[in-house]
């Protein structure tokens, strides 16, 4: 293999139900800073059925040089060996040195199956991609052992560089409409026999039904609330930020909420991007479930509480005051856009 | 019909310490078990075998004390019991141990492969994938349900947003999760028969495999270091009227990226 032939830097831009998801616009964030370190183009992969120059258009105002789009009426729902192929094709006509796909259900489906066919290395859901000064290999950091330690791994001597990233870790550009690029669709034939499963029914559930283990924001409520009523308003901070939320056991106990969102030595150990403790004081069976949160708020009307100790911001005040607000405060920044 | 599972033996995660001195795993008394989320495949090759009768084997790669976690798979009542151990293998990344892994699988024969979607000390979910790809085998992951239907399988595949049914002819190669099913314990009459039984143990001579495959040499990655995050100290407390609580929370998810 000659490595020096693999220029670029290529994200798949997933979609689902034609819609290109949020972690296509993260990838394209990332994706911008390492071709600008390396002097080397952002290439965004479209792979989907009826896909539009609009769509395109919107790629490259996110990041995006160059779009390839791999449209057949095969590749409107998710399939393993259809989307394979589609980006096997993308890699060996375009020789990114780089591809990143989402570490999504879809991506960690994907990207193994075409590293193993285009004999390549993959990094599985990584935190944190730079590029290596002088040898400019990309440097892929991911958490292991349950994120218990972090370990940077590098692919030197394969192209591309392949790894998953993590949702919600990278940060999407700013949309810039004056952007511009080029949109090339690859001529790719989907055929019957590379449709080797067959979908007996595709169904989109709203709201994502995640355990609280799988949640990146959880909003956790205990016993400082008061009241099951108080509780329930935990939902509004919730929904605002996509997260679900969770409790502490005195709560589970009182029957506020069901012991699936139990968070703690005795329930579950959770490590989400963002837990917001409201009305907990951390007993140390509590922190034991959620001390390797990545960060960590907490609410409490008691500034002796043992959970100020924990968290990367902590608020002394009325949680059942500060709960409508945070509410108010979440949809004035939506509305803002 | 012959069944594959494929399983690692893992440190139990949940126990793991760094030590705080030389930021490394503190790996000595930690318990080891089978991976959650091949042990629900295993169980759920073992609910297949109870319905429609078929041979399951349980195959595992690691060093020679992973022989514990085979055997007791043989007493939750696997038939037999494959252990992929050999120095070559050492060091392998996941292109090179799905190579391996599925040069064992040739040799064994299978209609049915099933592997956890992920093992609990490495979290990538490739390996499985990977073989697939390694034997041109189509391959669902992230299965939570499965039944067999004639010379098909249907399985439920969950997404984060909801799922598909999905029908794919054998032979093929699926990935479960853990919360599909509560695997069984074993049975006293299990683990004595676990120890009548023989784990095979497989090196390189008795597998059909490019040396510049397997092992370290031939896997593309390579860990260039390892490290411990930080341990975090009290972040900053505010005793403040709560509106201007919830503002200073959402200025900090702001600069989080959370909004």
């Amino acid at each position: 293999m000659n490595i020096s032939e693999y220029k670029g830097v290529m994200v798949f831009a997933e979609q689902r139900s034609g819609q290109v998801q949020k972690i296509a616009y993260e990838l394209l964030g990332v994706g911008r800073r390492i071709a600008d370190t390396l002097g080397e183009p952002l290439v965004a992969l479209l792979v989907g059925s009826g896909v539009t120059d609009a769509q395109a258009k919107d790629l490259i105002a996110q990041g995006a040089d160059e779009v390839l789009i791999a449209d057949d009426p095969a590749l409107a729902v998710y399939m393993t060996e259809p989307y394979a192929k589609a980006m096997t094709l993308a890699i060996e006509t375009r020789k990114p040195g780089i591809v990143f796909t989402g570490a999504t259900t879809i991506g960690r489906d994907l990207a193994p199956r075409v590293s193993a066919r285009v004999r390549t290395g993959l990094t599985a859901d990584c935190t944190g991609l730079e590029v290596e000064d002088g040898t400019r290999n990309l440097l892929m950091t991911r958490p292991a052992f349950g994120g218990n330690i972090m370990a940077t791994i590098i692919c030197p001597e394969h192209r591309p560089q392949m790894s998953t990233v993590r949702p919600g870790v990278m940060r999407k550009l700013e949309r810039d409409d004056s952007r511009t690029g080029t949109v090339k669709r690859l001529g790719l034939k989907i055929e019957a026999a590379d449709k080797n499963v067959e979908i007996l029914e595709a169904v989109v559930e709203k709201a994502a039904k995640k355990s609280i283990e799988e949640a990146s924001v959880l909003v956790s409520g205990g016993r400082g609330l008061g009241t099951p009523e108080n509780f329930e308003k935990l939902n509004g901070v919730a929904a605002e930020l996509g997260g679900l939320v969770s409790a502490s056991r005195a709560v589970v106990d009182a029957g506020w909420v069901g012991q699936d969102r139990q968070v703690g030595q005795t329930g579950k150990t959770v490590r989400p991007d963002v837990y917001i403790a409201c009305g907990i004081s951390g007993m140390i069976q509590h922190i034991a479930g959620m001390e390797d949160s990545e960060f960590i708020v907490a609410v409490n009307k008691n500034a002796g509480a043992p959970i100020f100790e924990y968290s990367d911001i902590g608020i002394v005040t009325d949680v059942n005051k500060l709960v409508p607000a945070l509410v108010e405060e979440l949809r004035a920044v939506k509305a803002a856009g | 019909m012959n069944i594959v599972v494929c399983m690692k033996q893992v440190p139990d995660t949940t126990e793991v310490k760094i030590d705080p001195v030389t930021g490394t795993l503190i790996r000595e008394g930690i318990p080891s078990i089978i991976n959650p989320d091949d042990k629900s495949g295993l169980e759920a090759a073992l609910v297949l075998k109870e319905r429609v009768g078929a041979k399951v084997t349980v195959l595992s790669m690691g060093p020679p004390q992973a022989d514990l976690a085979l055997r007791e798979a043989l007493a939750m009542g696997a038939d037999e019991a494959v252990l992929l151990s050999d120095r070559a293998f050492g060091g392998a990344d996941t292109w090179a141990t799905s190579t391996t892994i599925a040069a064992a699988l040739r040799k064994l024969g299978f209609d049915l492969i099933i592997c956890g979607r992920q093992a609990i000390d490495g979290d990538t979910a490739q390996v499985g994938p990977q073989i697939a790809e390694h034997l041109s085998l189509p391959q669902v992951s992230y299965v939570s349900e499965l039944e067999l239907a004639g010379d098909s399988v249907v399985v439920k595949r969950t997404f984060e947003d909801g799922y598909q049914r999905i029908k794919v002819k054998l032979p093929c190669l699926l990935t479960t999760l853990k919360d599909m099913n509560s695997p069984r314990y074993m049975s006293v009459a299990g683990i004595f028969d676990a120890y009548k039984k023989d784990v095979q143990v497989w090196g390189l001579a008795d597998i059909v495999v490019d040396e510049a495959n397997i092992g370290l040499k031939g896997s593309p990655t390579r860990v260039k270091k390892s490290f411990t995050k930080g341990a975090k100290s009290a972040g900053k407390v505010y005793e403040v009227d709560p509106k201007e609580g919830a503002r200073i929370i959402v200025e900090a998810l702001k600069e989080k990226f959370v909004i």
